[in-house]
C-alpha cells in the first residue's frame, strides 16, 4: 500500500466550541508542516453545507488522495463527511475523523495552552494514519424480501403485520400451539382496559387477512446457516394431531376432552389447575384448532374413537425458508420465586402476580382460593427484581402498574376487598401514575420497605401475617392479616432460549437479548440481519413492546426491500502466508466466520467476509500476527500511536 | 519521571467506552489532558504489539477501557480483555516494564465519571513511580 501524498486536513471552531479553547489557527500552522499534507484549513462549521462543498471541491480541484477532518466525535459527523468524500470520488475509507471537541476542548477547557497541545498531537496522529488508509469496497450482496419473525407474542404480531403492509414477505414462527404470548394469559390490560383475549383476537384477525404472512404454530426454529440478505434456516413443526380441515363444534371437543384419560398441571394457569392431553387454553383461542400436547399425549386412542379428525399419526414437518433478515420476539418469562421465598410453596396461601390474574379469570362472582373467599389482599412487590443481592438487579418495568391495575379490577369486581400494597417505592410512570391515584383514592394502603428489612410472610395458625418495617411511618412494626399473599415477580428471560445459539445473537449483562445501543440503535444486534424487539430484550409492558416491534420491522424492511445489501468492508483478514493453521483465531471468533483452506499445499485460515462482524477478537490471539482488521491495520494502529507519543 | 507529566494512552471502544468518554468532555468533567485515546471496535481487539509499542515510544501508561460485560459482541469479552493483559503483562515483564503501566477497567457507555476517576488516579500513579 502506498502512503498518501497529497492530504486535506480541516480544523473546525465549532462556532466557539472548540477554537474557545483550543488555538486552532496554531494547530493549522503545526500540521501544515507536515511533509504530505497539501491543503489545510480551519473552517468555522466543517459540517456546514457550504464548508462540504468547500471540501469536496478541494479533492476534486486538487486531486487529494486523503482527508482528515478534526471536528466533534465521530459519532456525530462520521457519515458525514464519508458522504462528502464520496460525492467528491474519494474513497470514504480514504478519511479520518479526529475527536477535538468531546475528547480535547471541552474535557480540558481547564488548561487551554494543553488542549491546544493535544489537539495538534491528535490530528497530528489521524494524518498519520489516513496516510496508511486503504480504500475499501463494500461488499454488495443479494438479500431475499423476505423476514422471518420468532415469537407470535403481540410484538411478533406486530412486527409481523407492519412487515407485511411495508411489503416484505413474512413468516410468523410460534413455539405453542396458538398465538398470542404472554398477553393472551392476562385478562383485563392496562391502558387500554381491554382483555387480553381481546388484543389478541384483534391481532390475529388482522394478520390472516395479509397474503404475504404466513403462520406456523408448534413451529421452532432448529437450524441456521446463511447470513444476513440470505439466512438459510430449517424450521422444525411438530405435529398437532388435528387434521388441518377441523371444524371445531365445542359440544364434541369438550366429549373428547373429557374422554382423555392424561392430566398434567396447566401452565397456562400457572399450575393453579389441570388440562388434558388434548386441550385449547380458552374457547376464542386461535388457531381455532385444538392441540394434543405430544410429551404428555400416551396415544391410547380413546380421542380417535369420537372424532375423525384426530390423527395421532401425524409426524414432524421440517421447512426450509430463505429469508433476508430475522427479528427475534421471543419475549419473557415470570420470574418463578424459590421455594420458601416469602413463604412461596411453604404457606398455602401465598401464589404470584401471573397466578393471581389467571384466579381472576378463574373465579365468577366472588374470588375464591382454595375454598376460601379472599377479603384481604397483601402484594409484596420487586420479587425478582431490583435485588440488591440476587441476580436481578433490574426493575421490572410492567410490575408495578399490573399490581395497582389488578387491585383497582379486583375491588370494582369483588365485594369487601381489601388491598395491601408492601413495596420498595411505586415505579407506576408517566401517565400510569394516575392508576396509582385511583388506587389511593380507593383506599388502598402502601407500606413501604427497605432492601435490607423486606417484609416477612408467617403463619400463626390463624391464618396468614405479612410484617413490615414501614418506611413511610418512620419504621413502625406493622403486622397485615392477609387471606391471600401476592408476590409481585418480575420479567426474567425465557427459559429456553436455545435460539440465542442458533442465531448467535448476543445477551447482555442482565440475560435479556442485547442491542448495539439502547438508544443509537436500539433494535440491532450486532450480528447484521438479526433484530430484536419486545420483552425478549428486557423488561416492557404491550405499549412500549409494540413502539420497539414496529421500529424492528421498519428496520428490517429498510434492510431487505432494495434486493441487495451492502456489508461493511473493516473486517478481518488473514495474512496466508504467516498463518500456520493453529486454529486458535476460530476458537476466539464468536461468529463462526473463519474456516480452514487450502492455499500454496499448506492448511490456513479464511474469514468468511458476510459473517465477520469486524470486532476483532481473533487479533490477539494469533501467535505469528498474521491478522489484521481492514481500518486498524498495525501500520495504521501503531503509526497514530508513534503521532501521538511524538 | 520527576519533572514531566507523564502520557497515557487509552484504548476505547467504539459502541461502549468512547461514548463515555465523549459524555465526560461534554459534562467538562476534566482529566489530565496528557490523556490521548485511541479508538477500536472491541476492547478483546487490542494486540499486545500495539500497546509494546505504546511504550516503546514512549508513552508511560496504557489503560484499556473495556467493554465488560456490555459488549455488543460477545459474552466472552471481559475474559478475552483479561487475557491480551495477562499476555501482555508476562511480554512487558521480559522487556522490563513495570506491570502497573498497563491497567484495564470496563467502563460502560455512561461511566464518564468512573472514567475520568481512573485517569485521574492512574496518572498520579504514574507520576509517584
Ligand atoms: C402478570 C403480568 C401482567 C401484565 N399485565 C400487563 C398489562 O396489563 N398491560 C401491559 O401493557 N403489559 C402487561 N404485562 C406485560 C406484557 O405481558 C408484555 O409486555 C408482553 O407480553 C410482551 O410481549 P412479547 O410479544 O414481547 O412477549 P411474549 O408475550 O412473551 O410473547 C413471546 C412469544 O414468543 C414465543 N416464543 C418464545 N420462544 C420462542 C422460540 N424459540 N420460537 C418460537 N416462538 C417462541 C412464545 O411462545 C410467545 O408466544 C404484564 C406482564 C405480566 C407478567
Ligand atoms: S416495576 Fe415496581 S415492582 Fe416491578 S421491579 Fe420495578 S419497582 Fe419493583
Amino acid at each position: 500500500m502506498e502512503e498518501k501524498n497529497k492530504i486535506g486536513v480541516y480544523i473546525c471552531h465549532c462556532g466557539s466550541n472548540i477554537s474557545d479553547y483550543v488555538d486552532v489557527e496554531k494547530v493549522r500552522e503545526e500540521v501544515a508542516k507536515i511533509k504530505h499534507v497539501s491543503i489545510s484549513k480551519t473552517t468555522m462549521f466543517a459540517c456546514a453545507d457550504a464548508t462540504q462543498n468547500e471540501i469536496v471541491q478541494d479533492i476534486q480541484e486538487n486531486d487529494l488522495d486523503a482527508i482528515v477532518v478534526a471536528s466533534c466525535s465521530p459519532k456525530l459527523h462520521l457519515d458525514t463527511f464519508k458522504n462528502v468524500a464520496e460525492r467528491a470520488g474519494l474513497n470514504p475509507y480514504n478519511y479520518v475523523q479526529i475527536n477535538i471537541r468531546e475528547q480535547c476542548s471541552w474535557a480540558h477547557s481547564d488548561k487551554p495552552v494543553q488542549a491546544t497541545e493535544k489537539a495538534i498531537q491528535l490530528v497530528k496522529s489521524g494524518i498519520a494514519r489516513v496516510g496508511y488508509s486503504e480504500a475499501l469496497i463494500k461488499t454488495k450482496i443479494s438479500a431475499e424480501n423476505v423476514v422471518v419473525v420468532i415469537g407470535a407474542g403481540v410484538s411478533g404480531m406486530r412486527s409481523a403485520i407492519e412487515l407485511a403492509d411495508l411489503g416484505s414477505y413474512v413468516y410468523l414462527i410460534e413455539r405453542e400451539y396458538f398465538v398470542g404470548g404472554r398477553v393472551s394469559q392476562w385478562g383485563e390490560l392496562f391502558t387500554t382496559n381491554e382483555t387480553g383475549k381481546e388484543t389478541i383476537s384483534r391481532l390475529y384477525n388482522k394478520l390472516i387477512e395479509y397474503k404475504n404472512i404466513t403462520l406456523f404454530t408448534g413451529a421452532e426454529i432448529i437450524s441456521n446457516t446463511g447470513t444476513v440478505g440470505n439466512f438459510d434456516i430449517q424450521v422444525k413443526i411438530r405435529p398437532r394431531y388435528i387434521k388441518p380441515g377441523c371444524k371445531v363444534d365445542p359440544e364434541k371437543l369438550q366429549r373428547v376432552i373429557d374422554a382423555c384419560p392424561v392430566e398434567v398441571p396447566d401452565e397456562f394457569n400457572f399450575n393453579l389447575t389441570t388440562r388434558k392431553a388434548i386441550y385449547k387454553n380458552f374457547e376464542s383461542e386461535f388457531p381455532e384448532i385444538p392441540a394434543i400436547d405430544p410429551d404428555h399425549c400416551t396415544r391410547c386412542g380413546e380421542c380417535e374413537k369420537l372424532c375423525d379428525d384426530i390423527d395421532l399419526g401425524q409426524k414432524d414437518e421440517f421447512v426450509n425458508i430463505k429469508a433476508g433478515a430475522i427479528i427475534i420476539n421471543t419475549g419473557y418469562d415470570p420470574y418463578e420465586p424459590k421455594t420458601g421465598e416469602f413463604g412461596y410453596k411453604e404457606i398455602e396461601n401465598v401464589i404470584t402476580l401471573p397466578q393471581l390474574k389467571r384466579l381472576i379469570e378463574l373465579n365468577g362472582e366472588e374470588l375464591i382460593y382454595k375454598n376460601k373467599r379472599i377479603q384481604n389482599i397483601g402484594y409484596i412487590y420487586c420479587v425478582g427484581s431490583r435485588q440488591k443481592d440476587g441476580e436481578n438487579k433490574y426493575c421490572s418495568r410492567y410490575c408495578c402498574t399490573s399490581t395497582i391495575y389488578t387491585a383497582i379490577v379486583i375491588k370494582n369486581k369483588f365485594k369487601d376487598i381489601h388491598n395491601f400494597h408492601f413495596d420498595k417505592s411505586i415505579r407506576t410512570y408517566g401517565k400510569l401514575e394516575l392508576l396509582y391515584r385511583e388506587a389511593s383514592e380507593n383506599g388502598d394502603i402502601f407500606l413501604q420497605f427497605w432492601d435490607e428489612d423486606p417484609p416477612v410472610v408467617s403463619s400463626n395458625g390463624n391464618g396468614t401475617v405479612v410484617s413490615i418495617k414501614d418506611m413511610l411511618s418512620s419504621g413502625k412494626e406493622i403486622e397485615v392479616d392477609c387471606d391471600l399473599v401476592v408476590l409481585v415477580t418480575g420479567m426474567v428471560p425465557r427459559q429456553d432460549n436455545k435460539i440465542a445459539d442458533i442465531l448467535k445473537a448476543p445477551i447482555g449483562r442482565d440475560k435479556f437479548f442485547n442491542e448495539i445501543h439502547p438508544k443509537l440503535r436500539p433494535v440491532e444486534t450486532v450480528i447484521d440481519g438479526v433484530l430484536i424487539s419486545g420483552a425478549c430484550q428486557g423488561p416492557k409492558n404491550i405499549s412500549e413492546s409494540v413502539k420497539s416491534s414496529l421500529s424492528a420491522a421498519s428496520k428490517a424492511n429498510s434492510l431487505v426491500k432494495k434486493g441487495e445489501i451492502e456489508l461493511k468492508p473493516t473486517i478481518a483478514f488473514i495474512d496466508k502466508n504467516a498463518c500456520v493453521w493453529c486454529d486458535e483465531c476460530v476458537k476466539a471468533c464468536p461468529f463462526d466466520a473463519i474456516i480452514k483452506v487450502q492455499s500454496n499445499g499448506k492448511n490456513v485460515a479464511e474469514i468468511i467476509e458476510a459473517k465477520c462482524k469486524g470486532g476483532g477478537m481473533c487479533l490477539p490471539v494469533c501467535p505469528e500476527n498474521a491478522i489484521n482488521l481492514k481500518g486498524y491495520t498495525d501500520n495504521e494502529m501503531e503509526a497514530m500511536i508513534t503521532a501521538l507519543a511524538d | 519521571m520527576a519533572n514531566r507529566t507523564p502520557k497515557i494512552l487509552v484504548f476505547s471502544t467504539e459502541k461502549i467506552s468512547d461514548p463515555a468518554i465523549d459524555l465526560a468532555g461534554l459534562l467538562k468533567l476534566h482529566y489530565p489532558p496528557i490523556v490521548y485515546t485511541v479508538e477500536v471496535p472491541c476492547s478483546s481487539a487490542v494486540k499486545s504489539k500495539w500497546i509494546l509499542h505504546a511504550f516503546d515510544q514512549g508513552f508511560d501508561g496504557v489503560f484499556i477501557a473495556a467493554d465488560g460485560t456490555d459488549c455488543s459482541y460477545d459474552e466472552s469479552c471481559t475474559e478475552k480483555t483479561a487475557q491480551i493483559i495477562s499476555q501482555t503483562h508476562a511480554l512487558m515483564k521480559e522487556q522490563g516494564i513495570a506491570p502497573e503501566k498497563l491497567k484495564m477497567a470496563a467502563i460502560c457507555s455512561v461511566c464518564a465519571e468512573s472514567f475520568v476517576k481512573q485517569m485521574n488516579g492512574f496518572a498520579d500513579q504514574l507520576s509517584e513511580q
